[in-house]
């Protein structure tokens, strides 16, 4: 210890202390600032870039988010058309047959009524003819009575063979 | 056997050389893989009686740890011969005196500078007569006058060679992102490691909102205590963080940062801590004073005696080579143990450079703190 005292280098210690503080002045000026600034601007750029990648890759999903609800949507609505054309064409089915029904029945109302009143003339008609046709043939019956019994029953008879109820 | 070597030593202890002692014990202690039982014995008995091996591989050491006035790569002990270069001395002494350390001639003579003589003894420069006399007190200290030194010795020329190169490395890096976004080249390596710097040791410690003011600092010194702490692990023999006059500025650096950073919590809770009874505030008072300088004091000790250290112990493991007889045996035990102490070193350069700023990060980061609420010093060091 006492060595190391007694020997202590002042000279190199002056010196030393000279050259580090020149030393430090000049690396700083012409070596770390530099070269800490540069890092530091390169560091930036990296962050940067990276934050801009980021921001590009949440765009993304964000479009892609966006798509896939449009692709939703629009299946909902497809879906939603097809439902809402399944009901107009049940509807329309459904309403057709009902009117169809409907125009039958008046249909067969009418020719009901039509063969009602067709039938009504026919049997006037038929009453009309018997009603003539009897006359005839009373009149027949009365002309041939006088003469023969038998005749009179044939003729009555053949007369009723001709005379068929339409 | 280690405890008789250390009572052995004990006089030398008294010179209070901690470094010489730790060395000579694992010298000591690591050349029982030999046969002999005692260091003295031991030269006695091996053949080449006119090399004092031990003591030369400890002054050796010795001398590698301590800074010099000449960079000196490799000496050729038979012939004398020095390679390497001078660097310039300068001393101030009735005015300011500049001149080579090659004057000198590695110590061995008087340089004269403008009619004064001066003298290197153990590392110091000494004024001297023409001769060269030095006169010592009874404990060995040479009592000559020492003159004013400021010399570009070996460790401040390794600075400002660790300076110009981290001048290119960082200067090229900033450069380089003038004209693209990633650097290529050595910018690729360089990069990550100021980013670690920023990522783990200033934002977790300062805070994300403060951090910036700091950033000089720490990345200074960690890159530079970093590159000299590899530096010294080089052939080049440097030993810079493992002086304690280089530690000691940096820890004095961290030292002041904190202290003119401090908020007013930062001061608040060293003068007039809350929540405590009044009399524990006046006691506290002195202890957290003290607290502010055991802090750096830890900064600068833990450094210093972690580079020395390993610097002490790979050098004694190599000298294992030069103090061994049996070569065949304990050469490759050397080379197998220099080279696992190496790569924990390699890791070690770095994990000192890392904990001195991740330490200064956490002091700046207690001295800045913002409290939201009283004793809330946990969540930030989390």
């Amino acid at each position: 210890m006492e060595k190391l005292i007694q020997d202590f280098a002042y000279g190199l210690f002056f010196w030393q202390a000279l050259i580090l503080l020149v030393l430090i002045f000049l690396l700083r000026k012409y070596a770390w600032r530099p070269v800490l600034d540069s890092l530091d601007k390169r560091e930036e750029g990296i962050k940067d870039a990276l934050q801009s990648a980021e921001n590009a890759r949440k765009e993304m999903e964000n479009l892609q988010a966006d798509n896939e609800k449009l692709l939703r949507e629009a299946r909902e609505e497809r879906d939603s058309i097809i439902k809402e054309a399944r009901q107009i064409k049940e509807k329309m089915i459904s309403d057709a047959s009902t009117e169809a029904e409907e125009k039958a029945n008046n249909i067969i109302v009418k020719a009901q009524e039509t063969i009602k009143t067709e039938k009504q003339a026919a049997v006037a008609e038929i009453k009309a003819q018997v009603a003539n046709l009897s006359i005839e043939i009373a009149e027949k019956v009365v002309q041939k009575e006088l003469d023969n019994k038998e005749d009179q029953m044939k003729l009555v008879d053949g007369m009723l063979d001709n005379v068929k109820l339409n | 056997m280690h405890r008789n070597l250390k009572t052995e030593i004990l006089p030398e202890m008294q010179k209070g050389n901690i470094v010489k002692i730790l060395l000579f014990c694992l010298v000591a202690s690591i050349s029982f893989s030999g046969n002999a039982n005692d260091p003295q014995e031991h030269q006695a008995e091996g053949g080449t009686p006119h090399i004092d091996t031990k003591t030369e591989v400890q002054n050796y050491i010795d001398h590698h740890l301590q800074d010099a006035y000449d960079f000196t790569l490799w000496t050729d002990s038979e012939t004398g011969e020095h390679v390497g270069f001078p660097l310039p001395v300068i001393l101030i002494d009735e005015g300011l005196k500049i001149f080579s350390s090659s004057r000198f001639h590695h110590g061995e003579s008087v340089a004269e500078v403008e009619g004064n003589y001066y003298k290197i003894h153990h590392n110091t420069i000494y004024k001297t007569n023409v001769a060269g006399d030095l006169s010592f007190d009874e404990e060995h200290h040479a009592t000559n006058e020492k003159p004013l030194d400021f010399s570009i010795t070996k460790n401040v020329f390794t600075i400002l060679l660790t300076c110009i190169l981290l001048f290119l490395l960082f200067g090229s890096l900033a450069r380089s992102y003038r004209h693209k976004e990633i650097p290529t080249g050595i910018g690729r390596v360089l990069e990550p490691l100021v980013l670690y710097v920023r990522d783990d040791i200033a934002i977790p410690n300062i805070g994300e909102k403060k951090y910036r003011k700091f950033m000089g600092f720490l990345l200074t010194v960690f890159f530079f205590v970093w590159v000299l702490n590899l530096l010294g692990m080089t052939p080049l023999g440097v030993n810079v963080t493992g002086n304690i006059a280089i530690t000691a500025c940096l820890a004095l650096f961290t030292y002041l940062i904190t202290q003119f950073s401090g908020t007013k919590d930062y001061w608040k809770h060293i003068f007039w801590m809350p929540g405590v009874p009044i009399l524990m505030k006046i006691i506290l008072i002195p202890i957290e004073l003290l607290g502010t300088l055991t802090k750096p004091f830890a900064l600068m000790v833990r450094l210093f005696a972690n580079i020395t250290a390993g610097h002490v112990v790979i050098m004694s493991l190599i000298a294992l080579i030069f103090v061994t007889d049996n070569l065949v045996m304990d050469g490759p035990i050397s080379i197998f143990l220099t080279l696992f102490i190496s790569v924990i070193e390699l890791l070690v350069a770095f994990l000192q450079a890392y904990i001195f700023t991740m330490l200064s990060a956490l002091f700046i980061g207690l001295a800045v703190e913002e409290h939201d609420h009283e004793h809330s010093e946990t969540n930030e060091i989390v």
